[in-house]
């Protein structure tokens, strides 16, 4: 038997949402990243379930292509993550403000 | 069956998510997102993405969040404690933000109500989604994004030791 | 197998070539041999064409050679092509001939000068420009030898760049030759546009298809050309103050050869002109006009450079007569004769000048007939000739062009040129008187010039007396029997007025003595230490007629307002505007500022805002 395919793309837009609110709302970079993996992740979800429904191979390259962009991004964010609040008293990305106009 | 397995999965996912991002505790936000992840890849099986559920769970949930524990636990080490204070930085921040994603939610939930056009997916073929399938796709249509994937990992490993570096 | 009339142009080439790249290295005296003898090499050519061309039969006339194609415009070939005609070969004999004699000279007169191998490169550079507008085939090389001769001009009146007087006159010389260059220039574009070629031949056969006005306006654009290198009124401001540069580029371009260029160009394009009769008539009334009003302005002046300049634009408005009403012959006559008794004019002025240490005003001088009696003697052969004193060159080729004007009835000319030159005689004997006469009115010891000066100045002056006898009253007239075959080549010319006109000889002869007479009274007899003449009237002469102020207030200051004007609406008007705008742009910037508060959560929600209403238009629109 096979599940309806608006019922994933309903759950990953749900899990994006979910992400989205992590992202920001909190001030703990760890966290906010985190939840940027979770938006990664609906969005995988979105493209498997439209892979199945076509029945196209390209949907799952294409998630194959994201894990590894997410992986590479995991690297660079962790390390820029650590560089930056090794020498604060705590991860909180409010402390930075350099940048204001 | 599957639709209870589905059910159970799809729960899972949300309910791990919403611990993520409310974690008080980046270490538990951590072991969430695995279980996250874990059921990500039972969903992804369901939809005959076999090779996809393992890398989920391989690479996500196995190499990339035990990346995260030890920059956690790099991290939290020094700090007094883990609780996030209570800062008035950014008033609205909260309320707008779920405002904002609240209506985004509701709009994707509305247009996939009203204008769902997909029918039922028909009955994939035996090799959908297997590793072969996969494989030869991704080593002959697709070989040249597969060879740039491998230069996206370089330049990060570059990067990251360039930022590493002693000083 | 080309021609050989091509090495007319590379002896002087190759000489200046040799002069500007090694010269500096070289004596002196072999820079003068290499010089000297490549325009008298050149010289040589020149006669050989000459015998050449009269060994053919009248009517075929012409060398022509095709050495190559210099560019394809347009689907027209233009070539480069050197022409030799019974018209362009006398130019060239006079170029090359007085050219090699003021070369010899210029040996002894630039000596001691250190600039002296970069003056003989470029009075080479200068007679090869000359030769090329001479022998051009076609307007386009005549117009690349035109500014060549403008340019060597530029350099040489400019010689002594560290005088700001010479700088400022070469200068002001570039600036008035370049209005005549613009001229020819669009006179080109025109004939190639509406004819489609620019060689001669061509042109002068096609060019009575062209529309009246068509006609009128080429004619009028070659003619302001002409009157700028020839320095007519007005455009001839620029020759008196070329005056700046050495004495013998004074005798070379500014009196026998460039300042000819345009007489040439009238010459050479008389089919142009005349199928434009209203052109050709202001041609002739510009130059009546130029003759006398320059024979004036010559009376007052003092520097004794300046006279001569004043007189050499006198005589070629007589030229300008002579080819306005379609009298060529006369024209190219005078030419000939004026650039002999002219250049030893200007000769012997250098040798005085040299031999007073470098004096040009001729109030300081005095007695020298019996200090120098050489350079005294071929003075007075050169006043007489341009007096028109029988039997000197002068008189023939002046009442050549007077004579023609009375035949043809153009008595109003005629008047003016019989004023003119009585005129001549005037102020011409006054600076003879001046200069040569009474005793020295300045301290110094004066001494005759080298040999290598004086030779040029007696062949030149024996030019100057037997130079006349090409023509002689009555009918025999050398000069129009070989220029008619040219003449005629493109259709049969109206049959002129005899030009011998035994009335207007005597009248003009009169004229001449009474001019003498007048200056002998005034100068020769009392031997004045100042200038005896004075009032409101030779004052307006002395300024000569206040023409540059007059320029000054009509063009250069009105420039300068406008100038001034449009930098401060620059400056008061565009500028504030624009800083207006800017400033608008900043208080834009500076009320968006908030936005960037540094903050990345903040800049995470304007994503995400971004991205729900990307959302709201595709889920919402129907």
């Amino acid at each position: 038997m096979t599940l309806p395919t608006v019922d994933f793309l309903l759950v990953s837009a749900l899990l994006f949402a979910i992400g989205a609110v992590g992202v920001l709302v909190r001030k703990n970079p760890l966290i906010m990243f985190m939840a940027i993996e979770l938006m990664w992740n609906a969005v995988n979800l979105s493209l498997v379930a439209f892979a199945r429904q076509f029945g196209a191979v390209s949907g799952h390259i294409f998630v194959f292509v994201v894990v590894v962009a997410a992986a590479a991004e995991v690297a660079i964010g962790l390390i820029i993550i650590v560089l930056v609040f090794r020498h604060r008293d705590r991860p909180d990305v409010d402390t930075l403000n350099a940048m204001k106009g | 069956m599957a639709n209870l397995i589905a059910v159970l999965a799809a729960v899972l996912c949300l309910f791990m998510g919403v611990v993520v991002v409310s974690a008080k505790n980046p270490m538990h936000g951590v072991i969430a997102l695995v279980a996250n992840f874990v059921g990500l890849g039972v969903l992804f099986l369901l939809l005959h993405a076999e090779f996809l559920a393992v890398i989920e769970v391989i690479v996500y949930a196995g190499a990339v969040m035990v990346l995260f524990l030890f920059v956690v636990a790099l991290l939290m080490a020094g700090t007094r404690s883990p609780q996030e204070a209570r800062s008035k930085t950014l008033p609205g921040q909260v309320a707008l933000a779920i405002a904002v994603v609240g209506v985004f939610a509701a709009l994707v939930v509305f247009a996939l109500a009203v204008h769902t056009v997909l029918a039922a997916p028909p009955p994939p073929t035996t090799s959908f989604g297997s590793i072969s399938n996969f494989g030869t796709a991704l080593f002959t249509t697709y070989l040249l994004p597969f060879e740039l994937t491998a230069l996206v990992l370089l330049a990060a490993v570059i990067g990251v030791v360039f930022l590493a570096r002693e000083r | 197998m080309h021609s050989v009339i091509v090495l007319a142009l590379l002896f002087p080439a190759l000489g200046a070539l040799l002069a500007a790249w090694i010269g500096p290295r070289l004596s002196h005296r072999l820079i003068a041999w290499i010089c000297v003898g490549a325009v008298s090499l050149s010289f040589l050519v020149a006669v050989a064409a000459f015998v050449r061309l009269s060994g053919l039969p009248a009517a075929h006339r012409l060398i022509q050679d095709t050495l190559f194609t210099w560019n394809v415009a347009g689907g027209t070939p233009i070539h480069f092509t050197l022409l030799v005609d019974p018209i362009s070969v006398l130019f060239m004999l006079v170029i090359t001939g007085v050219g090699a004699l003021i070369h010899l000279y210029s040996a002894g007169y630039m000596d001691d000068d250190e600039g002296f191998s970069r003056f003989f490169w470029q009075m080479n550079l200068f007679i090869v420009a000359m030769l090329l507008l001479v022998m051009a085939g076609n307007f386009f090389f005549l117009l690349v030898g035109w500014a060549g001769v403008g340019l060597a001009s530029y350099f040489l009146i400019g010689f002594w760049y560290k005088r700001p007087a010479a700088v400022a006159a070469a200068k002001k010389a570039f600036v008035v030759n370049v209005v005549g260059d613009v001229a020819l220039t669009l006179a080109i574009f025109l004939l190639f546009v509406n004819l489609g070629h620019v060689g001669y031949q061509t042109v002068f056969r096609q060019f009575s298809i062209l529309p009246v006005a068509t006609r009128d306006l080429v004619a009028a654009l070659l003619f302001v050309a002409a009157a700028a290198k020839s320095a007519q009124f007005p455009l001839h401001i620029w020759l008196p103050d070329a005056m700046e540069g050495p004495t013998p580029v004074s005798a070379l371009i500014h009196a026998a050869t460039m300042v000819t260029a345009g007489v040439y160009l009238v010459a050479r394009a008389f089919p142009i002109f005349g199928l434009a009769p209203s052109v050709a008539t202001t041609i002739a009334w510009v130059g009546g006009f130029t003759a006398l009003f320059a024979a004036t302005i010559a009376i007052a002046q003092d520097d004794i450079k300046r006279v001569l300049a004043y007189s050499t634009v006198s005589q070629l408005g007589y030229m300008f007569m002579a080819v306005g009403t379609a009298a060529y012959a006369a024209g190219v006559f005078h030419f000939l004769t004026h650039a002999f008794f002219k250049a030893l004019l200007f000769l012997a002025a250098g040798s005085v000048i040299h031999a007073l240490g470098g004096e040009q005003d001729m109030w300081k001088m005095g007695g020298l007939r019996r200090t120098i009696p050489l350079t005294a003697a071929t003075f007075l052969v050169g006043t007489l000739a341009i007096s028109g004193i029988p039997p000197f060159a002068g008189f023939f080729s002046k009442d050549e062009i007077l004579g023609g004007l009375l035949s043809g009835g153009q008595v109003g000319l005629w008047a003016i040129g019989t004023l003119a030159a009585g005129l001549t005689a005037f102020y011409m004997f006054r600076l003879y008187f001046v200069v040569f006469g009474g005793t020295a009115r300045a301290p110094g010891h004066a001494h005759e010039s080298p040999p290598v000066m004086t030779v040029p100045l007696v062949v030149l002056a024996v030019l100057s007396t037997v130079g006349g006898f090409l023509v002689l009253p009555g009918g025999y007239n050398l000069i129009e029997s070989w220029l008619l075959p040219a003449l005629t080549r493109f259709g049969p010319i109206p049959p002129l007025p005899p030009p011998t006109n035994w009335a207007a000889m005597a009248v003009s002869l009169a004229m001449a003595l009474i001019g003498f007479g007048s200056a002998w009274a005034l100068y020769g007899r009392k031997a004045p230490q100042v200038e005896p003449l004075h009032g409101p009237l030779h004052r307006l002469l002395k300024g000569k007629w206040y023409i540059d102020e007059l320029g000054e207030w009509l063009i250069v200051r009105p420039a300068l307002w406008l100038g001034s004007a449009l930098e401060r609406f620059d400056r008061k008007g565009l500028d504030v505007a624009f800083s207006r705008v800017g400033l608008l742009v900043a208080g834009w910037g500076e009320s968006l500022r908030p936005t960037q508060s540094g903050y990345v959560r903040r800049y995470a929600l304007g994503f995400a805002l971004g991205v729900m209403l990307v959302v709201a238009f595709l889920s919402l629109r129907p």
